[in-house]
């Protein structure tokens, strides 16, 4: 699904990914760990397409297109979906207004009518379940007021709605309590399948006790310096990162 | 193929003011100069009362003495005053029995503004009068509102038909001395609307008037007085549009409104005056004086959008004289390209108990400047009067500029004053947000910005929320930089 070759990206021009190789098939789950700096959330940026990072060498294919010609909006509708680490409150447009116009925006691309607004209520319904969303967070306007843990919920609840082929979740256990990390950590695991992949970027192992990975990776200095299973979540957690940081070898 | 920010550029070319046609109808329109001549031939021409022509010429005398304001936050090449012709007419038979009877060419025109009289007679019981250049040319559902008691025509009309009316309240709150602009068209103004609610009576459907600019070398001064007599209620809508020219076209309107005990005033403006062109040329110059009255527990509600014009200084206000009045003020302010906008409200408690709300919400794109300038004044005799006050600015690059010019007066130590302000430039975090979600720029802008609107539209009557949730996507395409 995702082939990443010698990705090379930076911003403001600092190299910050400095030959990143990875591949991701349908149906799996990958963890990217790593120190603070080590490029984490800016891999999961490029892949987005967020325009303030460069990327100057290697490629992203993403089912066999070549994702860095696309535009944001247009890997979006492909069905790249990242989960933001600080969600972007937007005032005065309704979550729910938000989340038609997105998804509507993705049918018309698939060349697929607008839903109707009782088929999107009733998949609102649906989805909303899954994290435990409160209805009046629906109508509110997005992420407007809400706690950090709505935040991330809210992430998900939008994620299950866009039904994404590749899901990047970006330190979505930042800022959760034990009771949020397992309601999202639900919601991710639920919507898994065999048609989609999830990339897992975080800093701890925690939420790996959750939603298990089948790889996971550490990435230190812009490259993934080390892959292993889930067991290398576990050892990073007991020894910390420092001892990958003096053997920078795969 | 990414569809790249050039692609944006290249299509947005296309979209100008969509309002920019002119009407090829016989004018009647009278040399350009302005002398007490002048003033003589125009209260001539509309076979005033002499009554109308003292007070025209007392007017045209004050302004004589009068220098134009400079106080505001704008810079413009001053009008000259004798370059500008101030009556011009659309030809037709004098006296029309129905629209059938109006020029084809005027009907056109209205047309194309969307305002076709009929389909809103149909659609949405809407009162419409239609002002071109000075005049006045067509007033719809005049008869229904008449079984009520409502009188709803042109400004001449009323001055022929219920003088008593007129004289007693033209110039009580806007007195013709107040400023310089004012001051013009005391002397001037060719014609607007009149509206008068009987007591007690609640009018049925929205008043609405259209302003239109049609010939070249013109000024509209036109007049709006509105009395909601005790225990009334009306709303009422204004909107302009002119054609694209090169050159400053000058309006300089007044609005008075007098709300006498218990009454209630709802007055919305859609402002869409022709804004000049990327470069900065052309585009109207709207100078104009909007004020309330407000007796014993009257209110007035104030609610604009304004994306026209070059340069607009205007700040519609309350007087709020009786105890317990209240004052409210929304409005959205956008500029783009070299618009320059200073805009605001004054809010002046003199009753016991008086409230006022202010909500401004500006919007900045290209090269423009965005002021907000309001007044709070408390009196020594409005204990206990409230206001709250929220402005806030939002940026859309970073060659323009949002100012905020708040002034508090407060002689009385009962009166409650709270002031919110804040600037904010459009998030590069909000777009990319919307973007990851596949929503393009252009829409992700017009739903950031409409939301960031969002209080002061809630407050517009439907027909309007909609037209000016277009213009606001209009107005902003392609400015995000």
């Amino acid at each position: 699904m995702l082939k990443i070759k010698n990705l090379h990206a930076s911003t403001e021009d600092k190299e910050i990914l400095k030959g990143v190789d990875l591949e991701v098939n349908a149906g799996e789950v990958h963890a990217i760990m790593g120190p603070n700096g080590s490029g984490k959330s800016t891999l999961a940026m490029v892949l987005a397409g967020r325009e303030d990072y460069e990327v100057t060498e290697g490629s992203i294919e993403f089912n066999g297109e070549d994702l860095v010609d696309l535009a944001p909006e247009e890997r979006a509708r492909e069905g790249v979906f990242l989960a933001f680490q600080y969600p972007v409150e937007i005032p005065g447009v309704s979550n729910i207004n938000f989340l038609r116009a997105a998804i509507n925006e993705k049918r018309t691309h698939h060349g697929l009518e607008p839903l109707s607004g009782k088929d999107f209520l009733s998949l609102v319904k649906e989805k909303s379940a899954l994290v435990e969303l409160d209805d009046k967070l629906k109508n509110r306007s997005v992420n407007e007021g809400f706690s950090g843990g709505e935040k991330k919920r809210n992430e998900i609840f939008q994620m299950a709605m866009l039904e994404p082929k590749l899901a990047v979740l970006d330190e979505t256990d930042s800022g959760l309590d034990i009771d949020a990390l397992k309601i999202v950590s639900h919601g991710v695991n639920s919507l898994k399948s065999k048609e989609n992949a999830t990339i897992i970027v975080t800093h701890y192992q925690r939420l790996l006790d959750y939603i298990v990975p089948d790889f996971v990776h550490v990435l230190y200095d812009g490259k993934i310096v080390k892959s292993g299973s889930k067991e290398l979540a576990l050892e990073l957690e007991e020894k910390g990162y420092d001892w990958i940081k003096e053997k920078p070898t795969v | 193929m990414a569809y790249t920010e050039n692609d944006l550029k290249e299509d947005l070319k296309g979209k100008e003011y969509e309002f920019g046609f002119t009407t090829d109808i016989e004018s009647d329109k009278i040399s350009a100069g302005l002398n007490e001549n002048v003033v003589r031939l125009i209260s001539e021409k509309k076979n005033e009362p002499d009554w109308l022509l003292d007070y025209r010429l007392r007017a045209f005398r004050t302004w004589e003495k009068m220098e134009e304001p400079e106080w505001a936050h704008v810079k413009y090449d001053k009008p000259d005053f004798q370059a500008i012709s101030y009556y011009a007419a659309p030809k037709q038979p004098k006296v029309l029995n129905s629209l059938d009877e109006v020029d084809p060419e005027l009907r056109k025109t209205m047309d194309k503004l969307g305002i076709s009289i009929e389909e809103q007679k149909r659609l949405s019981g809407v009162a419409v009068d239609f002002v071109m250049d000075s005049v006045s040319v067509a007033t719809s559902f005049k008869e229904k509102l008449a079984e009520l008691g409502i009188i709803f025509c042109s400004f001449s009309e009323a001055v022929k038909e219920h003088p008593e009316l007129i004289k007693k309240y033209l110039g009580t709150v806007v007195p013709m001395t107040d400023n310089f602009y004012a001051a013009l068209n005391s002397a001037v103004f060719s014609d607007g609307s009149f509206c008068y609610i009987p007591k007690g009576v609640r009018c049925p459907m929205e008043l609405s008037t259209y302003f239109r600019i049609n010939e070249s070398g013109t000024g509209q001064f036109e007049r709006t007085l509105v009395v909601a007599d005790k225990g009334s209620y009306c709303s009422y809508l204004e909107g302009c549009t002119a054609p694209q020219r090169d050159e400053n076209q000058l309006h300089a309107a007044v609005v008075e409104l007098i709300a006498l005990d218990d009454a209630e005033i709802k007055y919305s403006t859609v402002q869409n005056w022709y804004p000049g062109d990327q470069d900065g040329v052309g585009g109207v110059f709207n100078f104009v004086t909007k004020r309330g009255l407000c007796e014993t527990n009257a209110k007035i509600s104030w609610t604009q959008v304004e994306t026209g014009s070059a340069v607009t200084w205007k700040y519609p206000s309350c007087v709020l004289k009786g105890d317990n009045s209240s004052g409210e003020f929304y409005s959205v302010a956008v500029t783009n390209n070299f618009q320059q906008a200073d805009t605001g409200t004054k809010m002046l408690h003199i009753g016991k108990n008086t409230r006022s709300t202010i909500i401004s919400k500006g919007i900045s794109a290209g090269k423009s400047q965005n002021s907000y300038r309001g007044l709070v004044k408390i009196g020594k005799g409005a204990s206990g009067a409230r206001n709250f006050s929220q402005c806030d600015s939002l940026l859309m690059s970073d060659r323009c500029g949002a100012h905020t010019f708040p002034y508090i007066e407060c002689e009385n130590s009962t009166a409650k004053i709270e002031h919110e302000a804040t600037t904010s430039k459009i998030g590069e975090d909000q777009l990319f947000y919307c973007l990851q979600r596949g929503i393009d720029e252009e829409k992700a802008i017009s739903l950031i910005v409409n939301g960031y609107a969002k209080e002061v539209l809630n407050k517009l009557p439907m027909e309007f929320a909609v037209e000016a949730q277009k213009l606001l996507e209009i107005s902003l395409e392609g400015s995000v930089g």
